[in-house]
């Protein structure tokens, strides 16, 4: 396999047709986030697994996408985030659209809980902008969007507030976004890999 | 949060002078709210988005690292402060039910400040007596094993002593203008 040099991993596998889950990475941030904890691979020579996102590729690399090691890792991280992600796909915009339904297919997992309790924040549903809406119990926080906002679109309103279990993207003071700097480009939307940011049917 | 006279100008300054002592970069966003916050005693937005601008980046990037913290505050300190105990001990007493009956005889949330700034609301960690929970730490004074009607007892001394001191008050200003 060929790639060129210092690119990470994870895209060189993307590319060559072999599918490793991925929620947080974006090919054009210089700084991988490696929030998502789901790219995890082996790498021969290398004692522990590790994120594919972060990993430059070098050459004679030997990489295992699916090891025991790695599925329990991908599995335990798959649940932690269902635990927190309101699962009523019939009802949200991205179904059949969505990467945890793809990642949950790929690697055989369900997309149900089976050893965690269901700890969704009952923040309500931001739908001030209008083409757009933010519903913080279906956000992962990848952080794809706030990565967007502030190198592509260069707009600077949302970011990450709070900390822990009250953790969520907002605006400066917590105010809707219609209320924010926000422009309602768009941009945010088009990168959020599940239905947290989705766009308003007409 | 209204500000009072003079205020929004004081914090101006204040942020000014501190914004002086640090060089304008990104890592030094942290020491920089502290020392206003040292000054202060919270972080007020108008404070964070003159920061933003000198720092030249995204306010709410500001707020983001001021609500991460705990050791920030973005309320004004009351003039009185109520700290309600959420160790262990004083959560298996009870400490959330007295957490919530101030929150309802105040009308305000956790870390927030009544509109008037007399009473700010806070949860601590353990405050180190877990014998007495479930505990309050009222300004100084710690309240032991109390109860939500030990709740509406606190803040009716409290109550009662600024009536007083208005009653105290009024006469000043009676003799002054016969004067």
């Amino acid at each position: 396999m060929r790639a060129p040099e210092g690119e990470k991993l994870l895209w060189v596998a993307l590319d060559n047709g072999i599918y490793i889950p991925h929620l947080c990475g974006l090919r054009e941030a210089e700084r991988p986030a490696a929030s998502c904890r789901l790219c995890f691979v082996e790498v021969e020579g290398l004692p522990n697994p590790v994120t594919a996102c972060t990993l430059p590729v070098s050459e004679g690399m030997l990489v295992h996408t699916r090891t025991p090691r790695v599925d329990r890792l991908v599995r335990t991280g798959f649940e932690l985030l269902l635990s927190n992600h309101r699962l009523r796909c019939g009802k949200c915009e991205k179904n059949k659209n969505c990467e945890l339904q793809k990642i949950a297919r790929e690697r055989g997992l369900k997309l149900r809980l089976s050893r965690l309790r269901p700890l969704i924040s009952e923040v309500p549903v931001d739908e001030s902008p209008k083409t757009f809406k933010y519903d913080p119990g279906r956000c992962v926080l990848c952080g794809r969007c706030v990565w967007v906002d502030h190198h592509q679109a260069k707009v600077g309103a949302i970011g990450f507030i709070r900390r822990g279990i009250s953790r969520k993207i907002a605006a400066f003071g917590d105010v809707p976004l219609a209320e924010s700097r926000c422009t309602e480009c768009g941009e945010c939307v088009k990168v959020c890999p599940v239905g947290a940011l989705a766009f308003k049917e007409k | 949060m209204e500000f009072q006279d003079g205020e929004a100008e004081v914090i101006r300054a204040e942020v000014d002078g501190v914004l002086q002592r640090h060089g304008l970069e990104r890592e030094n966003l942290i020491p920089i709210l502290q020392d206003i916050q040292s000054r202060l005693g919270y972080l007020p937005k108008e404070a964070m988005q003159q920061i933003s601008e000198a720092l030249k980046i995204p306010e709410v990037d500001v707020y983001s690292v001021g609500t991460f913290y705990n050791q920030f505050r973005l309320n004004p300190p009351g003039k009185h402060q109520i700290k309600v105990c959420m160790g262990t001990a004083c959560h298996m007493m009870g400490g959330h039910i007295i957490l919530e009956s101030f929150e309802r005889r105040l009308e305000i949330k956790e870390g927030e400040t009544t509109s008037d700034r007399e009473f700010s609301l806070e949860r601590v960690a353990c405050v180190g007596c877990c014998a007495l929970a479930p505990v309050v730490v009222v300004d100084e004074k710690v309240e032991a094993k109390v109860s939500p009607i030990r709740v509406d007892g606190i803040l009716l001394a409290f109550e009662i002593e600024s009536k007083k001191s208005e009653e105290i008050e009024k006469p000043v200003e009676e003799e002054g203008r016969t004067q």
